[in-house]
């Protein structure tokens, strides 16, 4: 009677109610797919922040006009910085690595007959040590070069992909607004960065050459500082700071109207929010997994008088307690098996289109598979097994007469 | 088997002995029986009558081992029910009764032949085995070109045939039937009646069957009367004295 019997009873029970065997099977999947799915993308934000973490290069300070980075805050009205506040940081402050200024600007280029928007960077040769880039092929510029404000380029990974071909681009010419330039060098891919925005979508150029031909200011946006290891931070700041307010001739009693920012503490405050969003995401769908659990043991308990009557009927045909547990059990089984398999499927396809989606790296974590997985079967399994067995101990005339 | 016996009974199939049932506990408690003494041997055909709330379904229950007496001893074939355990009693009912329920229950959309092997199907018999004895017994009830066909598809007699064909179809040594032709009527309630006694004569299956119909009863070779939880009367029926 066991074996292979107790399976085909449980399968033609689950045909026989097809609308409450997918109702119980929807709920699962639902709650599986839901769980997975937010903290397997969770965790691939979580880890697109740490891979920035290590990106970012070590030591890095960031000097931007304005204070502090945040919601509201604004560079408004607050003077821009030149290429000499870089210089003079480099000369006056001791344990620097590297100091670039870079200006950027959103610009359409073209090869041949391909176009592409991306964001061209003017800085010095020290933006390749500050942000920790590596070359793929060719070199970076010059001193002279930069001096000179020579029409030369260097290229992100995704430019390189979008604009040619097969062939190395080195020694190609591209054209950017009205001048052309030479591609000298292509940046070895770096991928997403924490806000998922890609970092390879750039093209690098002397400071000078963008100042003239692109925004034709001397402005600098921004300053990047690249510090030895075993350099304070604190310290640092502090220097850089001082000097700042002194280049900007700022009285005592005026607040600084710049800021410098260590990148390290940005993008850990960054991955903490984005820990806490993951943390969240996970109740909202744990909850939605309860949900469903309820769902089921509805489901299950609106049917209990006729699966009492059922069992009755079972047992008064001859059928022992241990036999009707036995289906009872193998029938909750399957459905929360499927349910859950069907959930964990679910949950990969959504996570593969999400991810590619929000471009973050997809992470597939065993454990939430199986703690969603297994979760959901127990509620599938309790709830569809404990009423059955509350049946199963009457008498079979006491479970027939229910009502 | 010997005729005479110092105990009553010895030689009977199923034996009852003070048998006695009471619903309820406390001031809400009410014996529906009290205190059963009936003797039944291989072969017989007995009718039970009585006014309704007499108890006869609660002595078919205990009979049929759904349900467990109060007090008293119920031999059947010399073992003590009562000290039996609730699998062992589920191993009686596969292997020794078929039980007609007066609401048929049979199991909703599910099919005439399905319903039919179920009881085969704790017998542990193959596939094939089940499938040709549950269109056996299917066509002994006249039923086999409705085997196919779930409950709701079918009258109410169909219906009684369909849980008569389940409750035979292990081939019983004893049938047990509550009011088997209750829901049907006279023409149908005789077709059914027709085929109990082809089953007891043919395949000497012993039939236990409530009824309040005199003429249904007829058909009987023995009539017990119930009165209050009684026996009020235990007769043989016509020749077959
Ligand atoms: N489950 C029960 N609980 C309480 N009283 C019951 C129960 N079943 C039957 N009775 C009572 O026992 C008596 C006998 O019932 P039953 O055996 O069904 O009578 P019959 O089948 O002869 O009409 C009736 O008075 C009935 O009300
Ligand atoms: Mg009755």
């Amino acid at each position: 009677m066991m074996g292979w019997t107790t399976l085909l009873l449980a399968l033609r029970e689950i045909r026989r109610n097809l609308m409450r065997s997918f109702l119980t099977v929807l709920g699962i999947v639902i709650g599986v797919a839901a769980v997975v799915t937010m903290v397997t993308l969770g965790n691939g934000a979580t880890q697109a922040v740490s891979d920035q973490i290590t990106s970012l290069g070590s030591n890095l300070l960031l000097l931007r006009p304005g204070q502090r980075l945040g919601p509201g805050s604004s560079s408004l009205g607050a003077p821009s910085f030149r290429a000499a506040d870089a210089e003079a940081i480099k000369s006056q402050i001791g344990s620097l690595t590297a100091v670039a200024p870079a200006v950027s600007r959103t610009t359409l280029v073209v090869v041949g007959s391909k176009n592409w928007a991306t964001s061209v960077t003017g800085s010095t040769e020290d933006y390749f040590s500050a942000g920790n880039w590596k070359l793929a092929e060719g070199r970076i510029f010059s001193p002279t070069e930069e001096r000179a404000g020579k029409a030369v380029c260097i290229i992100g990974a995704t430019v390189r992909r979008e604009l040619f071909t097969e062939h190395s681009p080195v020694g190609d010419m591209m054209r950017i607004r009205q001048f052309s330039c030479e591609v000298i060098g292509v940046l070895a891919a770096k991928g997403q960065s924490a806000m998922g925005r890609d970092q390879d979508d750039t093209v690098v150029m002397p400071l000078r050459t963008v100042q003239r031909r692109l925004t034709g200011r001397l402005d600098v946006t921004n300053i990047l500082i690249s510090m030895m290891d075993d350099a304070s931070t604190t310290q640092v700041i502090n220097q850089v700071t001082a000097l700042m307010r002194e280049q900007r001739k700022l009285a005592d009693n005026e607040d600084d109207n710049f800021s410098v920012q260590d990148t390290k503490e940005i993008a850990k405050a960054l991955s903490g929010t984005i820990g806490t969003m993951t943390a969240l995401l996970g109740a909202v769908a744990a909850v939605s997994l309860l949900v469903g659990g309820i769902g089921i043991m509805n489901i299950m308990l609106v049917s209990v008088t006729e699966r009492t009557r059922e069992i009755g009927i079972r047992l008064a045909i001859g059928a022992q307690e241990k036999e009707v547990l036995l289906q009872f059990l193998t029938e909750a089984v399957v459905l929360s098996a499927f349910g859950g398999l069907v959930g964990l499927l679910l949950a990969a396809v959504a996570c593969y289109f999400l991810a590619s989606l929000l471009a973050l790296p997809l992470i597939f974590s065993p454990g939430i598979n199986l703690l969603a997985f297994g979760f959901s079967a127990a509620i599938g399994v309790i709830f569809g097994y404990v009423p059955a067995r509350r049946a199963a101990q009457l008498d079979p005339i006491e479970a027939l007469r229910h009502e | 088997m010997k005729a005479e016996s110092p105990h009553a009974g010895t030689d009977a199939l199923i034996t009852l002995a003070g048998i006695t049932k009471t619903y309820g506990h406390g001031q809400a408690a009410f014996q529906a029986l009290s205190g059963i003494d009936l003797a039944i041997r291989q072969g017989e055909f007995v009718a039970i009558m009585g006014p309704s709330g007499s108890g006869k379904s609660t002595a078919m229950n205990i009979l049929g081992c759904l349900d467990t007496p109060t007090s008293g001893a119920y031999l059947f074939e010399g073992v003590h029910v009562e000290h039996l355990s609730r699998d062992q009693r589920a191993l009686l009912r596969r292997h020794y009764l078929g039980f007609v329920f007066q609401g048929f229950n049979l199991l909703a959309r599910t099919t005439a032949q399905e319903n039919v092997e179920l009881p085969l199907l704790y017998r542990g018999e193959t596939a094939q085995a089940r499938h040709e004895l549950a269109l056996g017994a299917l066509r002994s009830v006249g039923l086999e070109e409705w085997a196919y066909h779930t409950s709701s598809e079918l009258s109410g007699g169909q219906q009684q045939r369909v849980a008569i064909a389940r409750a035979i179809v292990t081939n019983p040594k004893v049938l047990l039937a509550d009011e088997p032709t209750g829901n049907l009527d006279s023409k149908r309630g005789h077709e059914i009646m027709e085929l109990l006694v082809n089953m007891n004569r043919e395949h000497g299956i012993t039939i236990l069957m409530v009824t309040h119909e005199p003429d249904i009863a007829a058909y009987a070779g023995r009539i017990v009367h119930f009165v209050d939880g009684k026996i009020a009367r235990d007769a043989v029926n016509g020749e077959t004295a």
